[in-house]
């Protein structure tokens, strides 16, 4: 397939439109790396069996896709009845027959595969009727779930391409940066830097090369947008960095992505020998002066590579150390040369700006944070997944309205956003309207987009000891503030936890947390108090309860609490078995013992208890 | 332990002649051998032209590196956020238990390494345990004996 010009994409596009009118029924099954863990391409192999078994066989690639990721990862495997849009969630292969006699050929409902509405216990059948969906707006993942994310004509289809032929043949390089400017879009991997301004000053310098590289290097943990837009549309990121590469005159771009994420690699891999093969990558792209290569860099498993300078280095294949940035990397990047780095985030959004102009984009969305934001909704909600809402949203919206509320009915105590550089906010605070300013307002960021619900079975004290001991283990030991202050706060933290904490431990760790912040190279460290400092504001009773009560009030900290079997025990030996230190005595029908100088407070026993037999206090 | 390291060059084959390839030339290393063995090490300085110390620093500072030999069976239990807040930590408990090995380490019979990672992205299915790539999601206790016999 060759792509030279731009009637050539029309024609394809045009193809695909009556592909698409001649088969409107459809199966979509989802293959994102949720569904694939639970067993997606046993579905596919069995609807495709099952096509072949109906005579289906010549069409079955018009009619079964494997697409991205609906997000709604937990229920998977997911399929999807086009063009009625019934949903089906947990999908086994012994289903897919009934699938296709009833639902495929006959327009029938298979109620036991739809989704439980948890809230009143109703079957939702259709997509956008289910809370997770109905308030979201898709633009970042707006071909997620709906093409096959490996097949270029697919996305050609959607109107691929066609912001790239826009501003190759009607616009500027200029007029882009204007556009992109215009339309307030600001980068979406934490920093909330505007992206037109970006490219702005990467343009106007004057240099021998120019670089664009994409930041797929997802370090937040308990964030996976990134992952599955370069799973779901790989191509969208492709279209978002030619464009950018136009704009600023560059001629080489790299994806630097996870090598964790091995689905996204193959990809990004097939999708830049589709565009080299058909000629939308290479020289004289759709027969423009435009020339644009692009290589996948894989990290190697450092959070510091998320930091642009620390980045840049690993790109070059060198130990991946921030700098000092008094020049920026953007004036100096890549091989000292002006770079452009933008997240897969962000760069999905520039076609659509693109196509649908700034004004459209700026519609959307709050003034200063305009547009929408791709969530990860994770932790104790009842509906985990991926989401994307406008900005100005309230946290009670996303986790109540879409998120279903806390898991098991407990109560809310905090919603940590921002990975290890941002902070936990209280119940107080669900009222606020997400954006990039409001967040970091209350002490915490907007980070790559990580929402992690948690109830009152969580210790903050335990959390920001968890994000505090992540990043001792990721510090690159560079600069002395970050190491040893991260460090030290971390002991401290263990000390409190293990109920060996003074008061003045507190006033140490604020003046610590402090020099840290201001004494630091890059953001890692200067922004590696966070979780401890918004904790330290919001849940200052539980760092007291566990220094002067010493008591963790979650139940959670193992050196203050202790496990005790009570009289409702049916004996029915289950735990005996999971603890690993032979601490649980008893027979059958009779009530268990915990032998409390052989327990190491695990909480296995209260995992495998069916009964709620088992008090921690 | 002795490697045949005829296929070093297949590897070396498939990547240009820069220090930009060295990251991808011991990605490729570790997945064909799963870790780094000395020689190889060497055969990539001389490859690229690169200081055997540049090659080694870089070999240390990632974490998807291991300077030594792992088992057959690779189980990393995920420690994201939202991993943690469901039960990360019991799980690994439970694995460095079955296993009497910690996390980092691997079985004196070479079976199994054990190893926590930061995030492998499916937060919507925590706690998550991956056995050699194989994602398993939402992993109770009672299914962590499985998981070892898990192919």
């Amino acid at each position: 397939m060759q792509i030279s010009n731009v009637k050539e994409l029309n024609k394809i596009k045009k193809e695909c439109l009556a592909t698409q009118k001649e088969h409107p029924k459809k199966v979509l099954v989802c293959c994102g790396t949720g569904c694939i863990a639970n067993g997606a391409l046993k579905i596919v192999d069995s609807v495709r069996d099952g096509l072949a078994k109906r005579k289906l066989k010549d069409v079955s690639v018009e009619i079964l896709k494997e697409t991205g990721c609906h997000g709604f990862c937990e229920l998977g495997p997911l399929v999807i009845i086009e063009p009625q849009e019934t949903f089906y969630t947990k999908v086994k292969p012994k289903h897919v027959d009934d699938i296709l006699d009833k639902s495929f050929l006959k327009n029938e409902v298979i109620e036991p595969l739809l989704f439980t509405n948890p809230i009143d216990g109703s079957k939702i059948t259709k997509y956008n009727d289910i809370s997770f969906f109905k308030h979201q707006q898709r633009i970042a993942l707006r071909n997620l779930g709906k093409i096959a994310p490996h097949e270029i004509r697919e996305y050609i289809g959607v109107d691929g391409y066609q912001a790239l032929a826009k501003v190759l043949f009607k616009m500027s390089p200029d007029e882009i940066v204007d556009e992109i400017s215009n339309s307030g879009l600001r980068g979406r991997g934490g920093g909330g830097f505007s992206t037109g301004r970006k490219w702005k000053i990467c343009k106007n310098i004057k240099a021998d090369k120019h670089y664009v590289i994409c930041n797929g290097d997802e370090g937040d943990p308990g964030a996976f947008m990134d992952r599955s837009i370069m799973e779901g549309d790989p191509h969208g990121v492709l279209e978002g960095m030619m464009i950018a590469a136009y704009a600023i005159g560059a001629k080489e771009g790299y994806i630097y992505v996870r090598e964790e994420y091995p689905l996204a690699v193959r990809h990004l891999e097939k999708a830049i020998l589709d565009c080299e093969r058909s000629g939308l990558l290479g020289e004289n792209i759709l027969g423009s002066d435009f020339s644009f290569t692009i290589k996948i860099a894989r990290g190697a498993g450092a959070f510091v590579c998320g930091e642009s300078s620390a980045l840049m280095k690993s790109v070059a294949g060198e130990v991946g150390e921030p700098r000092a940035k008094y020049i920026r990397s953007v004036v100096k990047g890549l091989y000292d040369q002006p770079t452009v780095l933008n997240n897969v985030e962000t760069l999905v959004n520039v076609p659509t700006i693109i196509r649908n102009g700034a004004d459209w984009y700026k519609s959307i969305g709050t003034p200063k944070s305009t547009g929408t934001k791709v969530f990860s909704l994770v932790g104790k909600v009842r509906n985990t997944g991926l989401i994307e809402v406008p900005m100005g949203i309230t946290l009670r919206e996303i986790i109540y309205d879409i998120g279903g509320g806390i898991l098991d009915d407990r109560p809310f105590k905090a919603v940590q956003t921002g990975g290890p550089s941002g902070g936990c906010i209280p119940e107080a605070m669900l009222d606020l309207p997400v954006d990039f300013d409001s967040l970091t307002e209350v002490g915490s960021m907007m980070g790559s987009g990580g929402l992690i619900v948690m109830d009152d079975k969580t210790c903050m004290v335990d959390v920001a000891k968890y994000f505090l001991a992540f990043l001792v283990e990721e510090s690159c030991g560079k600069c002395t503030p970050c190491r040893e202050g991260l460090y030290q706060l971390h002991k401290l933290l263990e000390k409190i936890c293990a109920g060996k904490g003074e008061m003045s431990d507190i006033e140490k760790m604020e003046r610590l947390s402090e020099n840290v912040i201001i004494g630091s190279l890059c953001g890692l460290g200067k922004s590696g108090p966070n979780p401890l400092m918004s904790t330290l504001k919001y849940f200052k009773d539980e760092y007291i309860a566990h220094i002067k009560d010493k008591k963790c009030p979650a139940g959670v900290c193992p050196e203050l609490i202790t496990y005790k079997i009570l009289d409702n025990c049916t004996g029915c030996m289950a735990c005996i078995p999971a603890c690993g230190y032979d601490a649980i005595t008893g027979k059958k029908k009779e009530i268990h013992v915990i032998a409390q100088d052989k327990c190491t407070k695990c909480g296995a026993c209260y995992a495998v208890c069916n009964f709620e037999a088992i008090l921690v206090s | 332990m002795k490697h045949n390291f005829e296929n070093l060059h297949t590897i070396f084959d498939n990547h240009p002649k820069s220090q930009e390839s060295l990251i991808a030339i011991l990605q490729d290393i570790q997945k064909e051998y799963q870790y780094l063995p000395c020689e190889a090490l060497e055969e990539t300085s001389k490859f690229l032209d690169v200081p055997l110390s540049t090659v080694f620093s870089v070999s240390t500072f990632y974490n998807s590196f291991s300077l030594t030999a792992k088992g057959e069976k690779i189980i990393k239990v995920c420690t994201g956020t939202a991993c943690h807040i469901r039960g990360a930590k019991l799980l690994q408990e439970q694995l460095e238990n079955h296993l009497h090995i910690k996390a980092g380490e691997t079985t004196e019979d070479m079976k199994f390494t054990l190893e926590v990672v930061a995030c492998v992205g499916a937060c919507a299915m925590a706690p998550v345990v991956v056995v050699d790539d194989k994602y398993h999601g939402s992993v109770k206790v009672s299914k962590v004996k499985k998981l070892l016999k898990a192919k």
